[in-house]
């Protein structure tokens, strides 16, 4: 579809639904600048559904309006690092066979970021969604490093361990800081001559593929990640590279 | 609604969480850190930082020649040979002064010394008990569950803002969420402060901006707005002696949360929590502990044992800190997979068994946040059964969910629709949980039996290792921690037989240290 727009109840109608604060004491006029705002914003057909006082000097809005533009979906491009995942047995005896020894991960949370919910997700032997964990599995050994790790320490212990991949993970995204701490790394392991033998792998709920090779990642992975998508990548990049 | 629970075993887990506590309490009596001495510092009026930025409670500590025998007792003798005040005392030891060594002045002079401060001290903190709880005869809150919400911006100022758009909104609690890095500071950073990561740099002077302007806007609103931080991580007791200055009405406190989750040393730990809890028994700060971070991390209905065996732990320790049962505010969560069927059933069961074993506690309910995803509008939805749970089971402090969990940390529109959400269900369903009947030995009871079947069976376990051999063996959240290993194990030392410590002494919960 070369000129594909948001559908509402009609092909090529253009409805959107917006919602946000101003700054300004609810009033006929705060409705009226939420109106025109977003007419400004490029859209038609501008409904202010919702307008009221959420606190003194705020004003909270729900918008419904159209979009005149539309995008030509054939021309998008965006990878996506999960191809068809390996099951944890097919992935541990690709590993078997075309590695012949165990994959060393290594994964953290970087930086001052202390949630370590998605790296356990993907790491800790229970997993998620049903869906076990590396740790579980033969084919990797894994070293989960945990919360507010640093950049330095995690390299150096990357370096120690001679780990295959590295798992960065970043939840806190306030700032820019995840992008700081992943840019970080990269070159951290650049300077060090070690970015050629590892994966690097970013992971975190508003990492996208497409983010992680604009950093220099090998992959990036998102929310709804499972388990054996990162293994599976691992898995078939490693053979890869066994086989070169 | 009434659940039908086996008081037998509420007993047995009392017994095996006091047989856990006990030894730790030994140890506890034994040891101190070099945290709990910085806090001792500043009750005694030492504040401010050095040209370099470094606290002045650090610089005397880390000056001290024989931390072994306290902070007070080196204060002391340098007030006794030279006179002034502690904050004169530790301005002269970061510009280099010598230390005197306590051992040449006599024990009852340096005593002495040093008894206006401490007393000075104490009754800093009774006043701001008293000015909350004449707060809270006059401007009394609305009745539980209290709305809580956080603030994360980063900046105080905006922070500022942000929490008295949310009180205006209806949130009765205001917590100022820390920069993610600040639990592994070994100081607590000073002044007024605009950066920070995923949150606000807890500080005195931040302490005093916002309740400041919570004050204000009590005032102006008729309720008592209350505010919080973190008592947690290597600075945990200075924390506490501070938000007991500055009048904050709870913290986060939990005897084992940065041990499992912040890899902070246990025995550091567990002194910390004590001293901590100590001062917030005397300051009639309700503490709010962690349970919930067992269930962000794993599975809830099988982490629902673990939980109730913590609650048990928290409120042994905080017991024998001398903090009475009305402030302490054991903590759950709602993290229940929203696609398991009857899954709203299993945490009703648990909430509703916390409420009746802890009948005194005002128990803290935390919103889902494992399950919460980019889908806004199922996770407003989400949050609505959780606000369902909480009314209907009583819970006291209820941390209201953001429908944008999953995504950033709170835009003001999300607290906004986040109280809307709560106030919406709260008046609509306020006494439903007091006008129906569990069904005997239907699904809602049987999954409370077997939970507190689990927090019976993991107490024995921890019970007959000893909790730091558990702790060492992962039997918490899954997590494994050396007793030597972990942060701050430098900074906890054993307490030399003339050891002092004059607010240890005459805080609740002293019974224990001796």
């Amino acid at each position: 579809m070369s000129a594909v727009k948001p559908y509402g109840d009609t092909l090529n109608d253009g409805a959107v639904q917006l919602s946000f604060t101003l700054p300004v004491d609810w009033s006929e006029v705060a409705d009226e600048a939420a109106r025109q705002l977003v007419g400004k914003m490029g859209f038609t057909d501008v409904a202010v559904v919702e307008g009221r006082s959420i606190a003194s000097g705020f004003s909270f809005f729900v918008v419904y309006a159209r979009t005149p533009v539309a995008i030509d979906v054939s021309t998008i491009v965006a990878s996506s690092a999960i191809r068809e995942s390996l099951s944890m047995e097919q992935v541990d005896e690709l590993i078997g066979k075309r590695v012949g020894r165990k994959l060393k991960v290594v994964g953290a949370c970087i930086g001052t970021d202390a949630h370590t919910v998605g790296i356990d997700a993907i790491l800790n032997m229970k997993g998620y969604k049903g869906d076990y964990g590396l740790e579980r599995y033969r084919g990797f050994e894994v070293f989960n490093l945990g919360s507010q790790i640093a950049v330095e320490d995690l390299v150096r212990f990357a370096a120690e361990h001679r780990a295959d991949a590295i798992l960065a993970s970043q939840v806190v995204t306030q700032k820019g800081s995840d992008v700081a701490n992943f840019t970080a790394l990269a070159e951290l392991l650049e300077a060090e001559n070690l970015r050629e033998r590892v994966l690097l792998i970013a992971g975190g709920p508003r990492v996208t593929n497409l983010l992680a090779a604009e950093l220099g990642y090998d992959a990036g992975f998102g929310r709804g990640t499972l388990p054996s998508d990162v293994a599976t990548f691992i898995a078939r990049r490693m053979t890869e590279r066994a086989v070169n | 609604m009434e659940l039908s629970i086996d008081h037998a075993s509420v007993a047995t887990a009392r017994r095996l969480a006091s047989a856990i506590a006990d030894p730790i309490e030994d140890f506890i009596a034994r040891h101190s850190t070099v945290s709990v001495e910085r806090a001792v510092a500043r009750l005694c009026g030492i504040d401010g930082v050095d040209a370099d930025g470094v606290p002045l409670s650090n610089r005397l500590i880390d000056a001290l020649p024989a931390r072994e025998l306290g902070a007070a007792r080196v204060l002391g003798a340098a007030l006794a040979e030279r006179g002034g005040t502690p904050q004169q005392f530790a301005e002269a030891v970061a510009a280099g002064e010598r230390l005197p060594d306590p051992a040449a002045t006599p024990d009852t002079a340096l005593r002495a010394a040093l008894r206006p401060h401490v007393d000075a001290g104490l009754a800093r903190i009774d006043a701001s008990r008293r000015a909350r709880e004449a707060l809270l005869a006059r401007l009394p809150p609305a009745e539980p569950p209290l709305l809580y919400v956080i603030v994360a911006s980063g900046n105080i100022f905006e922070d500022r803002t942000a929490a008295v758009a949310a009180a205006e909104a209806g949130a009765q609690v205001i917590a100022v969420i820390r920069s993610t890095a600040q639990s592994l500071l070994d100081y607590v950073p000073y002044g007024a402060t605009v950066e920070g990561f995923g949150g606000t740099y807890a500080t005195q002077e931040n302490f005093r901006i916002m309740r400041a302007a919570l004050d204000d806007v009590s005032e102006r609103l008729g309720r008592y707005v209350m505010l919080t931080n973190y008592a947690s991580g290597l600075c945990m007791p200075e924390i506490a002696a501070t938000a007991a200055l500055e009048r904050l009405d709870m913290l986060l406190n939990d005897s084992m949360y940065g041990i499992l989750f912040r890899d902070i040393n246990m025995q550091r730990t567990f002194v910390d929590q004590h001293f901590s809890r100590q001062l917030n028994a005397r300051s009639g700060i309700v503490i709010n502990t962690g349970e919930d971070n067992y269930l962000t991390t794993a599975d809830a209905v099988e982490q629902a044992p673990a939980v109730l065996a913590s609650q048990f732990v928290n409120e042994a320790f905080a017991k024998r800190a001398g903090v009475p049962e009305e402030q302490m505010g054991l903590g759950d969560a709602y993290e229940i997979d929203p696609d398991l069927e009857d899954g709203f059933l299993f945490a009703l069961a648990q909430a509703q068994l916390a409420r009746q074993i802890f009948p005194n506690a005002p128990l803290k309910y935390m919103p889902p946040t494992k399950h919460m995803t980019g889908n806004i509008f199922k996770g407003h939805l989400i949050d609505a059964m959780f606000n369902l749970t909480s009314v209907m089971t009583h819970q006291n402090i209820h941390l209201c969910g953001m429908l944008t969990e999953a995504i950033h940390t709170p835009f003001l529109g999300d607290r906004a629709l986040a109280l809307e959400n709560a106030h919406y269900v709260m008046r609509t369903a306020r006494h439903f949980g007091d006008e129906i009947e569990i069904k005997p030995g239907g699904k809602i009871e049987r999954r409370a039996r077997e939970v507190l079947e689990g927090a019976v069976r993991i107490l024995e376990g921890v019970a007959e290792r000893g909790l730091m051999r558990a702790i060492e063996d992962g039997t918490f959240a899954d997590v494994k921690r050396p007793r030597d290993g972990g942060r701050g194990y430098d900074g906890v030392f054993a307490k030399d037989p003339a050891y002092w410590n004059p607010f240890a002494e005459a805080l609740p919960g002293a019974a224990a240290v001796v």
